[in-house]
């Protein structure tokens, strides 16, 4: 077990490349995030690494906060529909009855709707800032995570540690804390890198429509948009966001893969 | 001995085990066995959990559960050795020559389809009948097993008969394809005993009358005693001891099968009632949510401090519905109960912190009863923080007295229960429900899970522990053995009522009422030929034969069977 696959490695190393690269954007970017420094649609050379995008701004740079802006979005969405999420989801499976019913029916009622209407809409209507896209990205996010958590905690409820507890005299919250969320952690740790490119997937859809992160903050959607004309004159700027996102999502999933690996206990888990 | 059916020579097996944080290794499970079987013959295989019974049994079909694999040694079959068979000759004679009956039926038939069809499914695949003459036979069977309805019960699916009734189809189902060996797998392990004593007499009924050779593995010597001709008996993947059924029960030669006989050695001498009861239950009536009938009907006992009420009863006789609504999981609909002077309330959220620290339970699964994610300490600890508000050097002083207590010691202060035997994850419990200084432990099928070894030691250190710190136990169990042991009083229930409650001296002698009469009876005993004893006093008895007998038309095993079926 305490072998990590060569996969899992490669995933470790570019997950953290990726994160380290957002934390240290100011550092390491070689130009400002909006400063037009050369034409447009420059090809790559040794003053512009990645070239330049439609108006003239160092790509590797706007990739680089980009980058920033894009991670830190999804993980904070992530962060929060996992804490609102699992929360609802073990207080749900521990309390059951109607208090069960009442939340797993209007979580239906939500998933029912599909993410990206339902967020079009109240993006619509409200100011896309950065705390209003995490608001409604964690919200939506929260109930497939409110989901996984209960069906996790129904099956440990159902155990006689539970009963014990229960007997003992201890409280919901210590339940919650002490009983379930050590033995549902590894799944849901799983389903935390899975549910943290969706949201890096979401994000960047919305910026691509318009509607998520608003120039000339940058983003890797918002960059796809920016660019996406260039394609057609063979100018790859647009698909190097692309390609961003695209590895960035395989590398954590190469780590979700891992930590659902070890946990054996999970049914879906394989090994 | 050529003409032997079965000879196994020298049979090593091997696992890859997966100890958390190490790397997977190679370890070998049963360490050469040899032995012989002539047709006709009954070995019974005999062991603790671990003592590679099963392993052995399915190897004797050139077979290897998940990850197991056979590493050396030969298995002959009616003069071939299987292991260097191909997979098309061992698939020819699995379900041909030989058959499997494994412990629990209701896991083994496939749920979706009739039990006619899977009974007879081996004998046609393997070419031995046709499916008119193969359905012939096993109704044939199922009239030889005592099934009622033999001949339309095969148009029923699995969950549409008793769990007696489908372990005897899953015998017809191996004796079906006329194999030369069956191999039993803890048949009557998960039945209740008054079940139980029906299926081993329709299976031994069986064997003699097709005379095949069996295999017939058991933890339990008693039972394997009155099926078999030879018994061997298997600890941790060896040999211990061989010999006639005679030999082994009545002259054991090894330290090792003396104990097996000699078990429930326990005696523990009934106490006169004295004081106040602390427990004392009224007229408890109480069904579940939802449904429209009482598990519990009016249902009375008194359990005095320092005793051990005894809760005795087979499977839906309401037992562990009782200790649910005294623990108030399960409010009663009608009827009070009585803790310690005062009243308890119905409801587990209304009962004070004094109430729920003097009653404490113990379960049957103690796997499933400490969390997984917890180490010793914290699981002793938390009850102790929780009631007592200890913490630090002086909890973790208590820990250890508790483990001390409870013959474990201080090094298994940092394990987690995956670390730990059966037997020490139940004292475990014990030592935890301790920790709360109860009045009250209800032990609920504690030891059922147990080897028998093993579960004398618990009753050994419950009795010694009650002595120390004078706690009463409501001992509920379906094992009469164990209520000989360790009860002052008793209470035997049936369908939800108390058949029969008194002192143990006065419940354990006769006149007995026929429920009573035939569970007594039905505990299986070390002894010969007790099964034929028991069978025969029930069909001359008129008691006994009016409880014992099955639906109308259901028992004709004489039906000129043996021709007909052979």
């Amino acid at each position: 077990m305490k072998i990590i696959p060569i996969s899992a490695l490669i995933g470790l190393f570019f997950t953290s490349l990726y994160f380290l690269i957002a934390i240290l954007a100011p550092v390491v970017a070689p130009y400002g995030m909006a400063e037009i420094v050369g034409e447009s649609w420059e090809p790559s050379s040794a003053e512009f690494l990645l070239g330049t995008d439609n108006i003239g701004r160092d790509l590797l740079s706007r990739m680089i906060y980009g980058g920033r802006t894009t991670i830190f979005i999804a993980t904070a969405a992530t962060f929060l529909s996992f804490t609102l999420g699992s929360v609802l989801g073990f207080f749900a499976a521990v309390k059951g009855g109607w208090i069960d019913q009442l939340l797993s029916r209007l979580i239906d009622l939500v998933m029912s709707i599909p993410t990206l209407i339902f967020a079009l809409v109240v993006l619509s209507v409200t100011p896309a800032t950065v705390p209003v896209l995490i608001l409604v990205m964690g919200l939506l996010d929260s109930t497939r995570v409110y989901r996984l958590s209960r069906a996790v905690a129904v099956d440990i409820v159902a155990m006689d540690y539970i009963e014990s507890a229960r007997l003992r005299g201890e409280r919901t919250t210590w339940i919650i804390f002490h009983e379930i969320l050590p033995n549902a952690l590894s799944p849901l740790v799983a389903e935390m890198g899975l549910r943290f490119i969706f949201a890096v997937l979401f994000v960047s859809t919305l910026s691509f429509l318009g509607l998520g992160v608003q120039p000339p903050e940058a983003d890797w959607g918002g960059i796809v948009k920016e660019n996406k004309e260039g394609i057609v004159y063979g100018i790859p700027a647009a698909l190097i966001p692309a390609f961003a996102i695209a590895t960035l999502a395989i590398s954590v999933n190469l780590v979700a893969d891992w930590v659902l690996n070890r946990t054996t206990s999970l049914k879906g888990g394989r090994g | 001995m050529s003409d032997a059916l079965l000879k196994v020579r020298d049979l090593k097996i091997g696992a890859v085990v997966f100890p958390p944080g190490e790397k997977p290794r190679e370890l070998e499970i049963v360490h050469g066995v040899s032995f012989d079987l002539q047709r006709g013959k009954v070995l019974g295989l005999i062991g603790e959990s671990g003592a590679g019974k099963s392993t052995i049994g399915l190897a004797s079909m050139a077979y290897g559960r998940g990850g197991v694999k056979i590493t050396g040694g030969e298995v002959w079959v009616n003069g071939r050795d299987i292991l260097k068979s191909d997979q098309r000759e061992v698939r020819a004679l699995r379900g041909g020559e030989v058959s499997y009956v494994s412990q629990s039926a209701a896991a083994s038939f496939n749920p979706a389809k009739k039990i006619m069809a899977q009974v007879i499914e081996a004998a046609v695949a393997q070419k031995k009948f046709s499916r008119k003459d193969a359905e012939q036979r096993a109704r044939c069977l199922f009239a030889k097993l005592g099934l009622p309805d033999p001949d339309t019960i095969g148009e029923r699916y699995p969950h549409q008969v008793s769990g007696g009734q489908l372990q005897r189809c899953m015998t017809a189902l191996a004796l079906c394809p006329e194999p030369d060996l069956v191999i039993f797998d803890e048949p009557t392990t998960a039945l209740d005993v008054t079940t139980q004593i029906e299926v081993l007499m329709a299976i031994k009924e069986a064997i003699r009358d097709t005379g095949v050779a069996a295999l017939y593995i058991t933890h339990d010597l008693a039972v394997v005693a009155q099926v078999s001709d030879y018994i061997m008996v298997l600890k941790t993947g060896s040999l211990v001891e061989y010999g006639s059924v005679d030999k082994i029960i009545n002259n054991p030669q090894e330290e090792y099968t003396k104990a097996l006989v000699s078990i429930r050695s326990i005696a523990h001498q009934e106490q006169p009632a004295a004081g106040e009861a602390v427990l004392s239950v009224r007229d408890l009536t109480t069904r579940y949510k939802g449904t429209k009938f009482d598990v519990l009907h009016g249902v009375s006992m008194d359990l005095y401090p320092g005793q051990t009420l005894a809760v005795v009863g087979e499977s839906g006789s309401g037992k562990s519905t009782l200790a649910r609504v005294i623990t108030g999981l399960l409010p009663p609909r009608e009827g009070e109960i009585q803790f310690a002077g005062r009243k308890l309330s119905p409801d587990l959220k209304a009962r004070t912190c004094e109430d729920l620290r003097e009653l404490q339970m113990i379960y049957q699964m103690a796997d499933v009863a400490m969390n997984p994610r917890h180490t010793v300490g914290t699981i002793i600890g938390r009850p102790l923080e929780f009631y007592f508000g200890m913490r630090g050097a002086e909890q973790k002083k208590r820990i250890i007295e508790l483990l001390d207590e409870i013959e474990l010691g201080e090094k298994f202060f940092d394990r987690y229960p995956a670390e730990l035997s059966g037997g020490q994850k139940q004292r475990l419990c014990i030592a935890r429900a301790l920790a709360a200084k109860p009045k009250m432990i209800i032990c609920d099928e504690i030891t059922s899970a147990l080897d028998p070894l093993v579960a004398d030691g618990i009753l050994k250190l419950l009795l010694d522990l009650q002595k120390i710190e004078g706690v009463a136990y409501l001992f509920i169990t379906h094992d009469l053995a164990t209520v000989r042991a360790i009860s002052d009083t008793i209470a035997v229930m049936h369908q939800g009522k108390v058949q029969r409650y008194g002192r143990k001296s006065e419940v354990l002698s006769p006149p007995f009422d026929d429920y009573t009469e035939l569970l007594l009876s039905s505990v299986p005993e070390m002894k010969l030929g007790w099964l034929e004893q028991v069978i025969a006093h029930r069909k001359i008895g008129s008691v006994g034969a009016s409880m014992f007998a099955l639906p109308d038309g259901a028992r004709i095993p004489k039906l000129g069977g043996t021709r007909r079926c052979r």
